[in-house]
């Protein structure tokens, strides 16, 4: 489904107002951005794996990749002492050929430095180098792991990827990863394996340790759940499988106020493969640029009006702010 | 009304406080409380939940249920499990209302 058909059925909200509607309604003004905290990079959209709810489309197919002269632009700007994190994401980040130069040269920045990473990459041979260069550049993994269980998490991401990411989290937890006192982190992403919503981010957490400990001997430091915002293979997914009127009207129903507050976009600035600016990776990928009059490029940054900025909202938003609100950071509410 | 049941009626649910706001609301704190984790997981009362909406054939309480299942990580087999223990429940029930009967007849007959 290319990005026009997707925005198409995005209008059917299934007699719920549109979302731009429901935030003037409710907020009584415009989404704005508050601050640029996190420095979000799509390093590529090449990916080992084509995971059915990627919304990213990504695949070992693609070939769009980060130059190095946008990643260049990127370090500059994240020296910016408002930005105190920088979060890596794909595609599989590690297939990047600059990667190992652009993470060496991000941690002398002396930020967070979070890459998200499917983990199962770092079982093949010529990536099994990002285990070092991670845990030397303190960056923090966060890999998606949908379910504990292995016929959930392959029917997702395909047969044999639980395998491979349990053990490089073994391999990632020897190095120290999720130890007490080591400073380097783990973290797991919960996507729903289906057309629902996630569930209590502690409850689910609780679970995952509980059986991940048991079952594999396998430690983390915290879960995120992110809800399934429905674009790309996702969206395809909801509309082939008859769900997606079910789907958007769920999103819709638990539409919570609160959860706009501390929405990811407000904090967030996300940089397309090609230096383009986004309100977040889900606007990316449906090519809905910064607009409003902030600069649209890597190359135009102009943190103060960026910082401002009117944010670029279709009724895809309706999935971060719905029940605990969701975001690459988990949830947005207590 | 084309049906006695429509699958949106679900979303109408909160609004049963209608005509009767006070006592909607004391509904809705109770109800809250009462399936919200305490003692007992989130999880165990999910499937209590279900179970019983099962058993009541609740279209609305099987369709909120079952997703709050899914979103919470009870398996298939679980849920299963659950409605099984509702169904163990409701012949016992049944069969041991046949007291009542059993003793009419014992009294009545010849």
């Amino acid at each position: 489904m290319d990005v026009k058909q997707q925005l198409e059925f995005l209008q059917d909200t299934g007699g719920c107002p549109h979302f731009a509607e429901r935030i003037l309604d409710t907020v009584r003004s415009p989404l704005r951005a508050t601050s640029i905290d996190i420095l979000q990079l799509n390093v590529g959209r090449r990916c080992n794996l084509a995971c059915r709810h990627c919304h990213v489309g990504a695949g070992p197919f693609r070939t769009e990749l980060m130059h190095r002269r946008v990643l260049e632009q990127c370090l500059g700007i994240a020296s910016n002492p408002g930005i105190s994190a920088i979060d890596v994401t794909g595609g599989s980040p590690e297939m990047n050929p600059h990667m190992e130069w652009f993470l060496d040269e991000a941690s002398r920045l002396r930020k967070r430095l979070m890459v998200r990473s499917n983990c199962a990459i770092l079982m093949e041979g010529e990536y099994e180098k990002f285990i070092d260069i991670y845990s030397r550049n303190g960056v923090e993994i966060v890999t998606s792991l949908p379910d504990w269980r292995s016929e959930k998490t392959d029917a997702m991401r395909g047969g044999g990827v639980f395998g491979k990411i349990i053990e490089a989290m073994k391999l990632l937890n020897r190095r120290g990863y999720a130890a007490p006192e080591s400073g380097l982190v783990l973290d797991i992403v919960h996507n729903p394996v289906g057309a629902y919503l996630p569930g209590a981010q502690d409850s689910l957490e609780h679970e995952y340790r509980t059986r991940l400990l048991r079952d594999h001997g396998v430690l983390f430091n915290s879960l995120y759940c992110i809800t399934n915002l429905p674009v790309g293979r996702y969206l395809e997914y909801l509309v082939r499988s008859g769900n997606y009127s079910d789907y958007i009207r769920s999103l819709c129903a638990a539409y919570n106020p609160a959860a706009v507050e501390n929405v990811m976009c407000k904090t967030t600035i996300s940089v397309g493969f090609d230096g383009t600016l986004y309100d977040c990776d889900f606007n990316q990928m449906l090519e809905l640029p910064i607009n409003h009059g902030a600069p649209k490029s890597v190359f135009d940054f102009d943190f103060e009006m960026l910082r401002r900025r009117v944010i670029v909202v279709n009724n895809h938003c309706y999935g971060c702010v719905a029940g605990a609100g969701s975001s690459c950071q988990g949830t947005t509410t207590a | 009304m084309a049906h006695y049941y429509d699958t949106e009626d679900l979303e109408d649910f909160p609004n049963i406080v209608e005509f009767a706001i006070d006592s909607g609301k004391r509904f809705f704190e109770y109800y809250g409380s009462a399936t919200g984790a305490g003692r007992l997981t989130e999880r165990e009362k999910a499937l209590i939940a279900l179970a019983v909406a099962v058993t009541q054939n609740c279209p609305y309480c099987i369709d909120a249920y079952t997703n709050k299942c899914l979103s919470l990580g009870v398996s298939s087999d679980e849920m299963m499990e659950a409605v099984h223990t509702g169904a163990a429940m409701m012949a016992g029930i049944t069969l041991a209302h046949s007291t009542q009967m059993r003793k009419i007849i014992k009294k009545k007959e010849m």
